[in-house]
């Protein structure tokens, strides 16, 4: 809540006004809702950061930009996502983003991959905008009318993030012997973790809470199936035939990528607790 | 108190108010308390300006002898550049900014209208960039007078 009848209001936008005004719901998230959102916030803070890895580090200037503008968008949803989550438990944002360690994070494992080198950004993007596109489009249907919100403002966001991986796939893909090579090489690094996404929630056994606010992760594969294989051919590539990794993300079960990651989000948030500027 | 609030500048746009930008949603005065809740959507999930305008909202509103304010942050319904005033596209194109066309619906091609240049008006120009200097910018370049701008993006 921002502190009424005082001037003395804090710069950040803070996770109580998001809470107290999404949706204008004063109420606080049911736990499955509240470990549902988490696993959405995670995958959404997780990409975030390692685009903003990027910044400074991009082939051209105009893709640390594309790159930094498409991190915000994520990290909004982030902020949004985790905000509804804490809500349920007295956390802030803040709080769930910094002070969980990595078996506590519930991101699917694709969002965590390493950059590599630019190919394989664009093949983690174009699977996580793909993925992202079919998801916030249903969720918007969610009868939780916060999480319908939230997926309301990203819908429009992805979509042109989506259109963003789709002129890189193809630029390199039909691009120079060498483009080709490394796209191909980014498209198969990340393609094992494809099937993840579309495993289900673990809260959706939870005693029917999540029907009808939930979005059942099978329901997004014909979307993604319809699409993304047709544009890895349209840009000359092979689909690839490797089998799918196991997954365990949403158990708090990671890939050793996600920890030096978590390492270098969380240490000044941990080196000096409470810090704001 | 409205026009009080709507005074209040974009801080990345600074010849657009909040009310031009369609960012502003309700101001509610509440007689008995004297509290003022304001209501602004943010027009990217992610954008910073929204930390300064609530700052500069509660300072403008504190300035007029409000002392109890409150801004609340609302996400639906969901901003789109068909929230912009006529008034704000053209205070953008005065500014050197090329203002959104009207919304495309869902269609299976993402294919852009021709976007004219704010300086000279001509039609023959070029996409540098789709992500621009702020989230809701892209940025152009006129093949005619050689200019660079920035386009305020549909969205």
């Amino acid at each position: 809540m921002i502190p009424k009848s005082s001037r003395a209001v804090s710069t950040a936008l803070t996770p109580e006004a998001i809470a107290a005004s999404i949706a204008s719901a004063e109420t606080a998230a049911s736990e499955p809702v509240a470990r549902y959102a988490l696993g959405l916030g995670d995958d959404a803070l997780v990409l975030a950061h390692r685009l903003g890895e990027w910044i400074a580090n991009a082939p051209e200037l105009e893709e640390d930009v594309a790159l930094g503008n498409i991190g915000l968008d994520l990290l909004g949803h982030a902020r949004s996502f985790l905000t509804y989550a804490g809500s349920a438990w007295g956390r802030s944002e803040d709080d769930l983003a910094y002070f969980r360690g990595e078996s506590d994070y519930r991101n699917r494992q694709l969002f965590e991959q390493p950059s590599g080198d630019f190919a394989h950004t664009i093949a983690r993007q174009l699977f996580a905008s793909a993925y992202f596109d079919a998801l916030y489009r249903a969720l918007q249907r969610s009868t939780d009318p916060t999480l319908a919100a939230i997926a309301a403002k990203a819908t429009k966001e992805v979509d042109y993030h989506l259109d963003h991986s789709v002129q890189w796939l193809l630029r390199l893909g039909l691009g120079t012997a060498e483009s080709h090579r490394r796209m191909q090489r980014g498209v198969d690094a990340m393609w094992p973790f494809v099937g993840e996404l579309f495993s289900p929630e673990p809260e959706a056994d939870a005693g029917g809470a999540l029907e009808g606010v939930a979005v059942d992760p099978e329901s997004l594969r014909a979307a993604f199936d319809e699409l993304v294989p047709r544009l890895i051919t349209d840009a000359g590539l092979a689909v690839p035939t490797i089998p799918f990794a196991w997954g365990g993300g949403r158990e708090g079960r990671h890939t050793e990528a996600l920890g030096p990651m978590l390492a270098e989000m969380q240490v000044l948030a941990r080196a000096h607790p409470g810090v704001t500027w | 108190m409205w026009e009080l609030a709507a005074t209040v500048v974009d801080p990345e746009v600074p010849v657009l108010t909040i009310e031009d930008l369609g960012v502003l949603r309700g101001v509610t005065f509440a007689t008995a308390s004297g509290s003022v809740t304001v209501e602004i959507t943010p027009t990217y999930s992610g954008c910073p300006a929204v930390d300064a305008m609530r700052d500069d909202i509660v300072g403008v509103l504190h300035g007029n002898g409000y002392d109890d304010v409150s801004v609340k942050v609302v996400l639906s319904p969901a901003w789109t550049t068909d929230w912009l005033s006529d008034e704000g596209r053209t205070k953008l194109e005065q500014y050197g900014i090329a203002a959104p066309g009207p919304r495309r619906s869902d269609g299976t091609v993402s294919l852009g209208l021709g976007i004219r240049c704010p300086r000279c008006g001509s039609m023959h120009t070029r996409q540098l960039s789709r992500f621009g200097s702020t989230s809701c910018k892209a940025l152009y370049v006129c093949q005619r007078c050689q200019e660079p701008f920035d386009y305020f993006k549909e969205h």
